[in-house]
């Protein structure tokens, strides 16, 4: 290390990858300068829950932080947040911030997440789209809920759905706009995404599939939203949730390899030794996927956080784990556990109608993923045989006789 | 504000005041509690706020999702295991004490 000794490891970005990167560099045994750098004005918090249970007003943004203020200065963590990085020179190990001020580096970590995809069609920037991202759009949106008549959901990914749910629950009429022909397309199962376009339907949602939005025009607090067919619907209050950008300009600005994201190998380590990066903002090799992914979840923030702090420690550990996810809406929740799509046969097992089911994705005869809908017993008997590759047959996977989890134990 | 006695294996006590309506997760991840990792942060899908309570008569009963996940914890699952995202506090729970299992993951 060198001259560069006394200087501090900086972790990028203040969310849930961040804030795993620090507690595990304490953890690990490093005892020196630690500095956490936030572009937001809060705390490391829970995104989760603004696009769910935040929105209904009764959880205080309070109840969202990760750990209390006590314990960054428990931890002598350094925290600096509405602090914005704008360039890392690595040659100098040097970051420049927004302020003009210049900060040493002995070791990095870019945690810095995802942006909002803005929707970009006529009328976007003055109809006056929420988006759910930060704290500060789900305090927003939970707002603006509390008026709305009718709102104009656009996007069937877990964003719109968890939105337009609180949105029903609230009893605001809610049209949802999806592009594509199912709901959730890229993360779950035909049969799944068939279960919640009639779940959302059944509680009054207005669905509109295989549909685009071409223009928004707005006039004073009104909205009207013109889908690709030529249809009209009129909202005051308009949300999307189109996905999500990496935040990796900062690394590719800085040199380091990025591909729909900041690349990093199985211990999470960019192609700079002094740089790690986790989290959404990765295009990350996972070693039980055995493929390059990029994953916007919980899950991986944090285990892959774990192994970005290992290599920073010096001390690698390849990120190996079944990914999961969950989503919340109206009385189903819904579990994944690893990465069904694509797959060429699935098994449906448990009651759609009683909404307490689970479908299970087969790629070459072996199980790649499971969504669960009010099944967790079959979510993590899911995940203990993925993570193992215990083998489970199509016809084992369909027969509520047997029991999963003793599959998974071997017993 | 009730109070709750967190219980770590080493026989260790926190004893924090828990607002009513918080969760036993909530409390003890605002109070630096160890060995609660959270890391749904309380969507009960992950269990991983696994705790053993002392007196659980004095809870509500287990709901059968709360039911299936506890199946499924680190740390083996006793009669007395609940998730700790799942108990909401109430004046009536004064003085409960849960005890930190071994590990949540």
């Amino acid at each position: 290390m060198g001259s560069h000794a006394k200087a501090p490891l900086v972790v990028i970005g203040a969310g849930q990858a961040g804030q795993q990167i620090c507690d595990s560099l304490r953890r690990g045994g490093y005892d020196g300068h630690l500095m956490l750098l936030g572009d937001e004005a809060s705390l490391p918090y829970q995104r989760p829950p603004l696009s769910k249970k935040f929105l209904t007003g009764t959880l205080e943004a309070e109840r969202l932080l990760l750990r209390p203020a006590s314990y960054y200065e428990q931890q002598k963590i350094d925290v600096h947040l509405n602090t914005r990085v704008v360039s890392i020179d690595r040659a100098q190990c040097r970051l420049r911030l927004e302020s003009g001020e210049s900060l040493a580096y002995s070791g990095l970590a870019l945690a810095t997440g995802t942006r909002i995809r803005p929707l970009n069609v006529p009328g976007a920037s003055a109809a006056d789209i929420h988006y759910v991202r930060s704290l500060a759009d789900g305090e927003r949106l939970a707002a603006a809920l509390t008026t709305a008549r009718r709102v104009a959901v656009i996007g069937g990914g877990f964003i719109g759905l968890e939105v337009a749910a609180i949105a029903r629950e609230q009893g605001r009429e809610v049209v949802l706009i999806e592009s594509l022909d199912r709901l959730m397309a890229r993360a779950v199962a035909p049969q799944v995404s068939a279960f919640y376009a009639d779940l959302h339907r059944a509680h009054g949602v207005e669905l509109l599939l295989n549909t685009g939005v071409s223009e928004i025009r707005t006039t004073g607090a009104e909205h009207v939203v013109v889908t690709s067919s030529g249809a009209a619907y009129t909202a005051d209050l308009v949300v999307a949730g189109i996905g999500v950008l990496p935040n990796s300009e900062l690394a590719e600005q800085a040199g380091l390899a990025c591909n729909n994201g900041i690349v990093v190998d199985d211990c999470a380590r960019t192609s700079d030794p002094l740089i790690v990066a986790a989290g959404d903002c990765t295009w990350h090799m996972n070693a039980y996927l055995k493929r390059e992914f990029r994953l916007e979840s919980v899950q991986n923030a944090v285990d892959q956080a774990k192994a970005a702090a290992a290599s920073l420690l010096g001390q690698p550990a390849v990120y190996h784990q079944v990914p999961w996810f969950w989503s919340d809406q109206y009385d189903v929740k819904l579990q994944i556990a690893g990465i069904g799509m694509p797959h060429d046969s699935a098994v449906v097992r448990g009651d759609p109608a009683a909404k307490a089911f689970s479908v299970f994705c087969f790629r070459d005869g072996a199980l790649v993923g499971v969504d669960s809908m009010n099944k967790p017993a079959d979510h993590m008997a899911a995940r203990k045989l993925l993570a193992q590759g215990t083998a489970l047959s199509p016809a084992q996977a369909g027969d509520s006789t047997v029991d999963l989890m003793q599959v998974a134990r071997g017993t | 504000m009730p109070k709750v006695t967190y219980r770590q294996q080493d026989g260790s006590e926190q004893t924090i005041d828990v607002p009513v309506g918080w969760s036993l997760m909530e409390a003890a991840i605002q109070n630096n509690v160890p060995g609660i990792v959270a890391e749904c942060g309380g969507g009960c899908a992950c269990a991983t706020c696994h705790v053993y309570v002392v007196e659980p008569a004095r809870l509500p009963p287990i709901a059968d999702m709360e039911g299936d996940m506890l199946e499924c914890t680190a740390a083996e699952r006793q009669p007395n295991s609940r998730l700790s995202c799942q108990i909401k506090m109430s004046a009536d729970m004064e003085g409960l004490v849960v005890l930190i299992p071994t590990r949540q993951t």
